[in-house]
């Protein structure tokens, strides 16, 4: 046994000429987030459908809540929920049946998910709407009912595989703060028997967890940084590697004191003042401002001497200044080795 | 400034659906726009109004001089369009896919296609299969079918989305470079990640445009208030409480930490001192392992003004 909900180890996975997964290792504790943050074609898909038995890889091992995902698949299943890219609902049904639909497939019984969807129904916030027939929701209410049916089994392990694809950002921050607070169950301790209850929230939450201690370990991919950030821990793929893995603060850490960010006009000469500074690495232009990459403890030395190229050259500059490196900046640098 | 999307009270009703409500703004020549908004809030409803393919409920707009209702064949002529549900047909060449869409504009000079393939950086590419290439480079192939005509103003609909951020870099240091050549851009998206990207940003909702400013000039009028993370345990607790301090706009779940909007500056009235944050969490027993100032990102200029 390992303290380890996931532990995989030199996955490697081909299709063909594909190297789709090479030589992956990763593990994610109970109760954390992990973001396997790339591209379309990095990896990603191909690395959740290995954790949950659904491909064999070609070398490599894999425990999912202690059991092996090769030799015991069904074991894992029963502890896993897996929202996929394009999963499915039948819009015919009501939300209450398509929970109940994936219940059975799953081998629940009336008694056993009948309380349960209720209360996963709550979670999500579609208490209100158990009769509504799932065509008729909107597509933030569609991805709330895919995560309920994932819930439904209480699975210690969560995949989800950019469940926020095509949704807007106030729905995207909607679905963030569940799959948080869904891992954020606190332990049943002292502090937790003063809070102010909010309890539909915090009662499945908890019950949620198989275990008093653990929460709810969630797996999510996406392309996208602002997601990322939003993780505990972040492994950055691209072409079927793990490239990085850290927190998003220690990520961004590796740039501390490195990121300028310049504001002035006319921005074309600004840039093109940047790339001539020896110190300056890489210029990112982001729309009205540029992101500068300098070497490590040149920063102070670059703002004096652009400041004074800068005026030198006739044009303005409005803002030069040390800003924090987003986990972009981090991404591209490590992409550049 | 030459003035090259001009829009003036621009509305659209579908039955009581009002879809575009009013909507005023314009783009000048070399300009990179992004129009950012949720599925529904009138983007794609504007955009079809500016290629002239519907026509308007009330007031009026003009693209490049010509007025889009009227004129709508001359401003068709004069735009491109790249979508990320555009028909790149899969089992053509690259230089293929181009030369079928260069005829749809009638394009059949060779030079003007391979110029074309330079400036997307798809040279030496030309006999690969589109089906065989990653996301990134179909995306730049895409956007040569769109420029394939010299358009003098481009429509992208989220033409990033799915790409690692290197990938996206790559792309938009294209977009900057014809930008620089005089060519206008109007960015549709519901990524933050690409509305970054633009030089202004407009942000539609329920039909309405909210709001249209440079991404600096957005977080600053819209954020009054600070950004803090807060690093406190248990989180939930710390989320409840911290809703509830005078002066706190909104906090939000940040994965393994609370982001805390204030109303105003720390430093001015009503302000909300780190400190005082600390100090109520330490007595309310939460563990409190640091509060750092964050950055106000374009998210929560969004959510801001979706309220």
């Amino acid at each position: 046994m390992t303290d380890y909900l996931v532990n995989a180890t030199h996955l490697k996975k081909s299709f063909g000429a594909n190297q789709a997964v090479d030589d992956i290792s990763l593990q994610v504790k109970a109760g954390e987030i992990y973001g396997l943050v790339g591209s379309d074609g990095a990896g990603k898909t191909t690395t959740m459908r290995l954790l949950v038995g659904a491909l064999r890889p070609d070398a490599g091992e894999i425990t999912v809540c202690g059991y092996d995902v090769l030799k015991q698949v069904d074991n894992v299943r029963a502890q896993v929920g897996y929202l996929s890219q394009r999963f499915s609902l039948y819009e015919d049904l009501t939300v209450l049946e398509n929970i109940r639909f994936f219940a059975e497939v799953r081998g629940l019984s009336q008694k056993e998910w009948l309380p349960r969807s209720m209360e996963i129904l709550e979670f999500v916030g579609l208490g209100n709407f158990k009769d509504r027939r799932a065509g008729q929701l909107s597509g933030g209410m569609k991805q709330k009912l895919g995560l309920a049916s994932a819930l439904v089994t209480r699975p210690r392990l969560l995949l989800l595989d950019e469940p926020t694809t095509g949704v807007d950002p106030v729905t995207r921050q909607d679905f963030w703060q569940l799959v948080i607070k869904l891992v954020s169950a606190p332990a049943l301790s002292g502090v937790e028997a003063q809070a102010p209850q909010r309890p539909s929230t915090a009662d499945f939450a908890k019950s949620a967890s198989s275990s008093a201690q653990d929460g709810v370990s969630v797996i999510i991919s996406t392309p996208y940084m602002d997601e990322a950030s939003r993780c505990h821990r972040v492994g950055f793929m691209k072409l079927g590697r793990i490239i990085a893995e850290d927190t998003p603060s220690n990520l961004r850490a590796r740039l501390a004191e490195r990121v300028l960010e310049l504001r002035g006009d006319p921005i074309n000469t600004l840039r093109h003042i940047a790339h001539h500074d020896g110190d300056v690495e890489d210029v990112a232009a982001f729309g009205d401002k540029l992101h500068l990459r300098v070497k490590e403890g040149r920063a102070r030395a670059v703002i004096e001497r652009l400041t004074g190229v800068i005026a030198a050259e006739g044009a303005t500059l409005l803002e030069l200044r040390l800003v924090p490196p987003t986990l972009e900046d981090v991404f591209i640098a490590l992409s550049e080795r | 400034m030459e003035t090259v999307i001009k829009v003036e009270n621009l509305t659209r009703r579908f039955g009581d659906f009002v879809a575009v409500d009013h909507i005023n703004f314009e783009v000048h020549k070399g300009e990179i726009v992004g129009y950012l908004g949720p599925n529904g809030s009138g983007k794609t409803t504007t955009i079809r109004m500016l290629l002239g393919l519907l026509a308007p409920s009330e007031g009026q707009a003009t693209v490049l001089g010509y007025d889009v209702f009227k004129q709508s064949e001359e401003v068709r002529m004069r735009v491109g369009y790249m979508s990320q549900k555009f028909a790149i047909y899969d089992d053509l060449t690259t230089l293929e896919n181009l030369t079928f869409y260069g005829g749809v504009y009638g394009i059949t000079d060779k030079a003007r296609i391979q110029h074309t393939l330079e400036l997307v950086g798809l040279k030496g590419h030309e006999y690969t299969l589109t089906r065989d290439m990653s996301t990134g480079w179909r995306q730049r192939l895409s956007l040569g079918i769109a420029l394939v005509h010299e358009p003098k103003l481009l429509f992208l609909d989220e033409p990033t989305s799915g790409v690692d951020p290197t990938a996206r870099r790559e792309f938009w240091d294209l977009i900057y470079e014809l930008a620089e050549g005089g060519v206008t851009i109007l960015v549709t998206t519901h990524y933050m990640d690409e509305a970054e990207y633009c030089e202004r940003v407009g942000v539609m909702r329920d039909g309405k445009l909210l709001a249209m400013d440079t991404p600096t000039a957005l977080k600053r009028t819209i954020i009054q208030g600070d950004v803090w993370e807060v690093y406190a345990h248990p989180l939930e607790r710390g989320l409840d409480l911290l809703a509830g301090v005078a002066g706190v706009d909104r906090v939000g779940l940040a994965g393994d930490h609370l982001r805390v909007i204030t109303r105003a500056r720390a430093d001015a009235d009503g302000g909300v001192r780190p400190e005082a944050l600390q100090s109520l969490l330490t007595e309310a027993g939460l563990g409190v392992e640091k509060i750092e100032r964050g950055e106000p990102s374009l998210e929560d200029v969004f959510l801001s003004l979706a309220k």
